[in-house]
């Protein structure tokens, strides 16, 4: 048997996304911006993969831009508000516990002169409130977090950071990097005022290479991809559509009967979290139920290596992802996450992710944990001495 | 630039191994043959009065070619070489003002003509040829100046079944033809200098075969597949690599269970060195060859070299053992294997290296640990043999 236990690293493609993916290649292939009939054919797709998207987050189709996916959405949202509105000011605010593609953007815009200002989070990987009020300021144009960590999956209160902020200064504009929570989570930007939210298509069983970022109506943005123009003029290059249909197909199929995939998701990573439980030593690092994320468990088996239980468990075909690099490797990037909620080097070194998916099913969490248990005490008993 | 049909391969060492002479000409053009597998186009590698010369024999591209002969031991030069149909000197000299003319764009440049004539019976001697030669040269293109003593182009002209004009030589890497001094057993690991050592030796005229240890899970896949990255590296210099994927995961538990753990490296590695001596044996290999350095880690000491060492009866080489790290980095960035050596693979598979190893084992020290061996690492390097994953490595 298998057990593909990473979905948040990645996710395997459905078939009708592979079906209308191919259709595209094989038939409808025309470039979206060709006068031609080809090209209107293709543009349809592109249309209808936002009517999509724009349904599920109940926004405007005018307000998605396709993008290559997570990494692209962030940087366009940082980088390209940042250059928009630099003459508003020169301070950002995200949070410790950001993914890469955020932390780094911030470093960048940090040697092209902004301030960025790193909110720190608790034990439970919820960012400070108190400290991000103290932290907005005359000067703040941007506040950028995740809605979910895709380390421990815990859940930002985004609703209660945009009222905080934009209390404090109203003309701070709130970003969300929604990629770990979109399809396991209710999200409506407009709703709470969001102004803008990044999304990825291969956490949702649709394409790599997909993704797109909301902006809503008013906020500027300056492309950084800059070219022929498309995207209405905020991401040049000719649209990825069979991706863009992929990820349109993927969106609609996980919001449809979302209520149920949810649940069941849910009602998955408590079983998990029961069962791992059971293990002596162990620390979950992630909570039940609706306090954290669906589909994201974080344990630490106290003693063994994450990346020892990683290969075991691989050489009984089942997939996961290791928590961090190491502590003691310096060469390796020790998680800023891991660290940020407190964990002791012990603990980070034997922190491993489980990630469900709705596809998920009870058999493969059983035949995971068993796993688990035949072979945890002989993992703990090589240790270094 | 001038279209080369030809290379003449200049090669040393080999030219003074008296009647064995065709044995080592032999492999050079069978390795260079190997070499030139790897570029597009057709080749002809033939020996001709006892040179070898690489003829293209279609459209190739220049660059890739002389990087494939920079990986053959046992070439010295690489000459890219004019050859036409001796008809007299006039003709010739008229064939060596065009090749003058179109090598050097700048003509603001010294030279000396360097007659060579093998076919004694030729109307001028060289003296001659030099002279008038140099002559026709200055007549040409007037810019040039004569230097006999340091001139920036070297004129080769040599009169021989045909013609030779050629005046750039490429240095090769030198060494031995692979395949005329028998085979080792590298041990190969995932680091710096096992590789190195590995080209070093190849670098004689040996042959190799490789030796990998793996530990599943606690070395990965990645770790596994980074070894038979690097053997590909080794083998564009030395031929195609046996490599011997040992799983030895059971073993090191038990040796893990057994011994002290300050003596594990050392244990483990002489575990390996015998397994390892067991497959070049098997496969007629004349000694082991690891990339172990004098002091580099613990196991490295002269104790542990020596204690490690007296499990084998094959001789075991050790190419960089006076160099210092440095001088292995530099090799292992001029052979390529230095990007690939240190991706972090090695994660941090650290369990079964004790904090604090010994640095001056004894023999009656190990040999009394190795005791609570007895009752199963026979059998456990046994099934370690039989399990062997054999992997035929290409460049």
């Amino acid at each position: 048997m298998i057990a593909y236990l990473d979905n948040s690293a990645t996710t395997k493609v459905l078939d009708s996304v592979k079906d209308i993916m191919i259709k595209v290649m094989n038939e409808d292939f025309g470039n979206p911006s060709s006068l031609h009939l080809k090209g209107v054919d293709a543009e349809k797709y592109i249309k209808d993969a936002k009517e999509n998207i724009a349904k599920i987050l109940k926004v405007k189709e005018g307000e998605i831009f396709f993008t290559s996916g997570g990494t692209e959405s962030n940087n366009m949202a940082l980088i390209g508000f940042a250059m928009a509105n630099k003459r508003a000011g020169n301070h950002i605010i995200t949070s410790g516990i950001e993914h890469a593609s955020i932390l780094n953007t911030a470093k960048f815009l940090e040697e092209q002169g902004f301030r960025v200002s790193y909110i720190p989070v608790d034990k439970d990987g919820v960012i400070d409130m108190d400290k991000l009020k103290a932290e907005v300021c005359e000067d703040t144009i941007l506040v950028s977090v995740m809605h979910v960590n895709n380390e421990i999956g815990s859940i930002q209160p985004i609703e209660e950071i945009v009222k905080v902020v934009k209390a404090k200064n109203s003309n701070v504009k709130v970003h969300v990097d929604a990629i770990q929570s979109f399809g396991k989570l209710t999200i409506q930007p407009k709703k709470i005022g969001v102004d803008m939210l990044s999304v990825s298509g291969h956490k949702i069983h649709g394409p790599k290479g997909s993704g797109f970022l909301y902006i809503a109506e008013g906020v500027k943005v300056k492309p950084i991809l800059i070219g022929g123009g498309q995207e209405k003029g905020m991401r040049s290059g000719t649209q990825n559509v069979p991706a863009i249909a992929g990820l349109g197909v993927a969106a609609k199929e996980n919001y449809s009967d979302f209520a149920g995939k949810q649940a069941k998701m849910i009602e998955l990573k408590d079983y998990f979290i029961d069962r791992v439980s059971n293990i002596p030593n162990v620390k979950i690092n992630s909570k039940k139920g609706m306090e954290g994320a669906p589909h994201i468990i974080s344990v630490s088996f106290i003693g063994v290596r994450s990346e020892v239980m990683l290969h075991t468990l691989e050489e009984y075909d089942i997939f996961i992802s290791a928590g961090s690099a190491c502590s003691s490797n310096k060469k390796a990037h020790v998680s800023d996450t891991l660290k940020g909620i407190g964990l002791s080097n012990e603990e980070l070194d034997s922190t491993v992710r489980f990630s469900l998916s709705y596809l998920s099913t009870k058999e493969e969490v059983d035949y995971c944990i068993d796993t688990i248990e035949k072979n945890i005490e002989m993992l703990r008993k090589y240790v270094r001495k | 630039m001038i279209n080369f049909k030809s290379f003449l391969i200049k090669y040393g060492e080999i030219g003074v191994k008296g009647k064995n002479k065709f044995i080592f000409e032999d492999a050079l053009v069978k390795q260079i043959r190997f070499a030139l597998n790897r570029v597009e186009g057709q080749f002809k590698v033939h020996k001709e009065e006892s040179r070898i010369y690489v003829d293209t024999l279609s459209e190739y591209d220049y660059d890739e070619v002389i990087e494939a002969l920079k990986t053959v031991f046992g070439i010295v030069y690489i000459c890219p070489v004019v050859q036409f149909e001796d008809n007299g000197y006039e003709d010739m000299a008229k064939k060596v003002v065009e090749y003058v003319g179109e090598m050097y764009e700048d003509k603001n440049i010294t030279f000396k003509v360097n007659a060579r004539r093998a076919k004694k019976n030729w109307p001028m001697d060289s003296m001659e040829i030099n002279r008038e030669l140099g002559g026709e040269i200055l007549a040409a293109f007037p810019e040039m100046k004569v230097d006999v003593h340091n001139p920036e182009l070297l004129l080769n002209v040599e009169v021989r079944k045909h013609i030779n004009v050629y005046s750039k030589s490429i240095p090769g890497p030198g060494g031995m033809p692979v395949g005329t001094a028998g085979k080792a057993m590298l041990l190969l690991s995932g680091g710096i200098d096992s590789p190195v050592a590995g080209y070093m030796i190849s670098k004689r005229g040996v042959e190799l075969e490789a030796t990998y240890f793996h530990a599943p899970p606690y070395t990965s896949a990645r770790a596994k597949q980074k070894v038979i990255d690097l053997a590909r590296i080794v083998a564009k210099y030395s031929g195609p690599i046996k490599l011997n994927i040992v799983n030895f995961t059971e073993t090191q538990l038990y040796i893990y269970e057994q011994c002290p753990h300050d003596e594990l490296t050392i244990i483990m590695k002489r575990v390996m060195f015998k397994i390892a001596e067991h497959f070049a044996k098997e496969s007629g290999a004349l000694g082991l060859v690891t990339g172990e350095s004098i002091a580099q880690v613990s196991s490295q000491t002269l104790q542990s070299l020596g204690v490690i060492n007296e499990v084998c009866t094959l001789p075991v080489f050790r190419p960089v053992i006076a160099f210092d790290k440095q001088d292995i980095v530099d090799v292992a960035i001029k052979i390529g294997s230095y990007e690939t050596s240190i991706l972090p693979y090695e994660d941090c598979c650290t369990t079964f290296v004790a904090k604090h190893p010994v640095t001056k084992p004894t023999h009656e020290q190990i040999a009394r640990s190795e005791r609570h061996l007895e009752e199963k690492i026979d059998e456990l390097v046994k099934t370690a043999i039989e399990t062997v994953e054999v992997v035929m490595v290409e460049a």
